[in-house]
């Protein structure tokens, strides 16, 4: 098989892109989407012209870091799969395919299709965790979590962190991403200390990142690789809301021994 | 001549980390925060290497080439991590999981490391279920656990198919909550290119900002490489595509010595090659051996016949019928090499006639699908994406597939290199494995060494240097080293070669897999040797690198790493030559049980298991580099010298 492909290409982000049209070599319909763009570039590259920028790493889907918007839908055209897993057998011979970045204000252009997310990482840098000292652990066994919590905490934690469900909000919002680290955290009683100053926190930081407010589409977890489900995102809002009347915990000054 | 001084403490084999963490010299909290330690990676062992260290004082500085510390590829170990906590009551004890990885290593491991890590193993269950880790739980709340490759009692806690992700969110959690603190500044899409060596110590790194090209000096007081393997050296692989060897062969070429470089790990089951164009290879979880039976036809003439045509008498369940003590669970280079064989004698399945079928018929019949889907949903769902294929109606295929580095940078006792305050961690020391490493035991090994080795064994070193005095970043080695990362991507650029870095990595990965793969003889690893020196040679000569040095340029990171890749698989093959026995994931077949041999004779072995030479080569070997690509490194030994456990043959008959 072989396909055309309207490709996004952008120097860096400080120049205007444009899309450029490519014709594929002979494909191989078993051939992931990205060892297609692989054999594309090798073909660039053999013709002294610049490969075409792309973000990939684990290749099955797990690591989060590709992306690529597909014909229009982040991560191709199947639902719960990553674009590294998408294979050429989901297109037909002849298709044009529209490859385009991730866009959103707060996910800034680097070159071509890739992306700058580091607006996640310090949602989670603002309070993506439990504050637990290395060695103060207590015996794993001490504190039994129901089978149900456990398991739809792992629901939640299974988020690859890759952004597709910002690429998809019509307004770039990242309620998703971080409803799922808000309550896989909050589902656990080991989260339980922190978990409103938790929700506070990271909203706060998603806020300040740029990412747009929830309409409650749903586009977000049409396009999830994992399958994060919206109900996570009514969690946070209640969490967020219960968090919002506690206000501030008091501040008590502390002795000095 | 390096000296490999393996620094084990005295005392009994059981008590010896307790005095050792007395004996050792502490940094009192005041000075803790004028000690600047880097730490290059963000997997399980330098997320959370970094976390603690952080927590104890210390000023951190996380290096990672990915552009979030949460992409590194121990996210997709699957299967789950050991721990001799003994909540099933089968039997299990830090003993019990100390002996079975050495064993499982082949005796070729440091008894004393290995001895430590079990006992660690059991906090390390602690500390990812405070973290949120969401482990598995039976219905009472507990921890649920698994069996695993080369045990006989279930240790392994998991999180459904994702435990490697689940831990490293764990770690990432903890790094994460102290960059929020100011303690650990984290430096993302920062590659490191060279070690920076002062007066014979490891005092800095030279980076390059993936986006920009900018190239920058950062020293320390101690410099933490926690890098990861280098299994793609032979390109098709299990790793990520940007997995790489070039921190830590940078730091071979500063001084480092690399140990065991051919003791490479080639998992049984991951799905099999397809086509030329095949970028990696994906592994099926090890866990599905708990419930699946690896077969083959019995009959040549069958191998073409779908899997249901062929009747159950016709099936050989080899890995049941060679090693019924443990089954399918057989460790994982016992396992490939029964795949390899069955596929040599033309038993073979699938277009290719490289592949087995690992089939759940008979775990479905008495689970029932229900619960095959929620033990393994996750993975039959990936293999339909990969293969388009149904494995609740029909076996998967599978096929060996380089998975995993037993070998890497030489430590010693402290996780200290031979470059006094360059310390290695995780998959990039070679450390605890032996020559074959056992299921579940690398998300232990790469987090016993973060949270809990380095974070006891550093302020030895860092004891012994006058805090605050860390030399400055315009000194004569920075800059020599700054000058050396900038000639070799001038280099690099300025080729006006003909091939892609890509074309080079593909031939690689062919000459290192047919020379250097699953069996190795000294005929192929000598003709192995020569190509791969003469393809480096091309290399220099014709390489063609698209983009320029201050932009975001793919082409020219890949370039540097396959350059490494080629000097490194030299080096595997070297090693695996001069390595005379065949041990764990090492099979030379020179060396091999026959029929006549009385192990064989006593039911030990089978025919053709590895033979170890423990008279000449109970050593770990420590190669030095001999000064240019083209000179022959320097062998170093050291010597393995067993007090507890007897060198015995391995047997899982």
């Amino acid at each position: 098989m072989k396909v055309k492909l309207k490709v996004w290409r952008q120097k860096n982000r400080n120049t205007a892109g444009e899309f450029r049209t490519y014709e594929s070599p002979a494909l191989n319909e078993n051939m992931s989407f990205l060892e297609m763009l692989d054999v594309v570039n090798e073909e660039l590259a053999n013709k002294g012209e610049d490969p075409i920028a792309f973000d990939h790493d684990c290749r099955e889907g797990i690591c989060g870091t590709c992306s690529l918007v597909i014909g229009g839908k982040p991560h191709g055209p199947h639902r719960g799969v990553a674009t590294c897993q998408t294979y050429m057998r989901s297109f037909r011979d002849g298709d044009t395919i529209v490859v385009e970045p991730f866009r959103a204000k707060a996910f800034p252009i680097i070159k071509d299709l890739v992306v700058d997310r580091k607006a996640f990482d310090r949602i989670q840098h603002a309070g993506g965790f439990i504050s637990v000292r290395t060695g103060a652990a207590p015996d794993a066994n001490s504190i039994p979590v129901p089978k149900e919590n456990a398991d739809l905490a792992m629901d939640a934690a299974q988020c690859i962190g890759c952004g597709a469900c910002v690429a998809a909000c019509k307004n770039a919002s990242a309620m998703l991403f971080v409803a799922a680290k808000v309550s896989h955290l909050g589902l656990l009683p080991q989260g339980q200390p922190e978990r409103f100053k938790r929700v506070k926190a990271m909203v706060t930081q998603m806020d300040a990142e740029g990412f747009g407010a929830c309409t409650v589409t749903g586009s977000c977890e049409a396009v999830c690789p994992k399958e994060i489900s919206l109900d996570f995102i009514a969690r946070m809002n209640r969490d967020y809301g219960v968090a919002l009347l506690k206000g501030e915990p008091k501040q008590i000054a502390g002795g000095v021994g | 001549m390096a000296t490999l001084n393996s620094n084990i403490p005295s005392g009994p084999l059981a008590s010896k980390w307790e005095s050792y963490k007395f004996n050792t010299k502490l940094i009192n909290p005041a000075n803790k925060r004028k000690y600047k330690i880097i730490v290059v990676g963000a997997g399980l062992a330098g997320a959370s290497a970094s976390a603690t260290l952080a927590e104890l004082g210390y000023e951190v500085h996380n290096f990672v080439f990915h552009d979030s510390p949460r992409r590194a590829h121990s996210v997709a170990a699957q299967g789950g991590i050991n721990a001799a906590k003994n909540y099933q009551n089968d039997g299990d004890s830090v003993h019990r999981l100390f002996y079975d990885t050495i064993k499982g290593g082949d005796f070729r491991a440091r008894e004393a490391n290995v001895h430590r890590l079990a006992e660690v193993s059991v906090n390390i269950i602690d500390q990812c279920a405070a973290q949120g880790v969401p482990f598995a739980r039976e219905y009472g709340g507990l921890l649920d656990n698994r069996s695993f490759g080369g045990a006989q009692v279930s240790r392994t806690f998991y999180a459904r198919g994702q435990t490697g992700q689940q831990l490293l969110l764990g770690a990432y959690s903890a790094l994460n909550k102290m960059i929020g603190q100011g303690a650990v500044k984290s430096y993302t899409h920062s590659e490191m290119l060279d070690l920076v060596v002062v007066d014979g110590h490891a005092k800095g790194i030279i980076v390059r900002n993936l986006q920009t090209g900018e190239i920058t000096r950062h020293n320390a007081d101690a410099v933490v490489l926690a890098t990861g393997g280098y299994g793609n050296v032979y390109n098709l692989s299990t790793y990520a595509r940007g997995a790489n060897a070039t921190a830590i062969w940078r730091a071979y070429k500063r001084g480092a010595c690399f140990g065991n470089p051919c003791y490479m790990q080639i998992h049984p089951t991951c799905i099999p090659v397809s086509g030329d164009y095949q970028s990696k290879l994906t592994l099926m979880s090890e866990s599905l051996r708990n419930d699946g039976r690896v077969w083959v036809p019995k009959k040549k003439e069958d191998c073409r016949k779908a899997p249901s045509d062929i009747a159950e008498a016709d099936r050989d369940y080899y890995l049941e019928r060679m090693y019924s003590a443990f089954g399918n669970l057989a460790p994982r280079d016992i396992a490939s090499r029964a795949a390899k064989t069955v596929c040599d004698e033309g038993r073979g399945i699938g277009e290719t006639g490289l592949g087995v079928y690992l089939d759940f018929a008979d775990a479905i019949g008495r689970l029932g699908e229900g619960k095959v889907r929620e033990r393994y949903g996750n993975l039959f769902a990936m293999y339909h994406e990969i293969t388009n294929e149904d494995a609740y109606k029909t076996p998967m295929r599978i096929y060996p597939a380089v998975h995993y580095t037993m070998g890497g940078l030489w430590v010693d006792y402290n996780l200290m290199s031979n470059v006094p305050g360059l310390f290695v961690l995780g998959e990039a020391n070679f450390s605890d494995h032996g020559a074959n490493r056992l299921g579940a035991s690398a998300l232990m090994q790469g987090l016993s060494d973060g949270y809990f080795v380095l974070p006891a064994t550093i302020s030895g070193y860092l004891a012994s240097q006058k805090p605050d005095k860390r030399p400055a970043t315009d000194n004569a080695a920075f800059k020599q080293a700054e000058e050396s990362v900038q000639s070799l991507t001038k280099q690099l650029l300025g080729n006006k070669g003909t091939r892609t870095p890509a074309s080079f990595h593909k031939e690689l990965g062919k000459l290192m897999w047919d020379h250097c793969g699953m069996a190795r003889n000294k005929a192929g690893l000598e003709t192995g040797i020569k190509l791969i020196g003469e393809l480096r040679e091309e290399y220099w000569r014709n390489v063609k690198v698209a983009g320029e040095a201050g932009e975001w340029n793919q082409s020219l990171e890949n370039a540097g790493r396959i350059a490494d890749f080629m000097e490194l698989g030299e080096l595997i093959c070297r090693d695996a030559l001069h390595r005379e026995e065949s041990c764990g994931g090492h099979f030379r077949e020179e060396y091999q049980y026959t029929k006549d041999d009385p192990e064989t004779k006593q039911g030990l072995v089978n025919p053709g298991d590895v033979k170890r030479r423990d008279d000449a080569f109970a050593y770990v070997a420590g190669w030095e580099y001999g000064g240019a690509p083209d000179k022959a490194p320097i062998l170093n030994k050291e010597p393995l010298v067993y007090e507890e456990v007897h060198m015995s043959t391995r047997s899982y008959k």
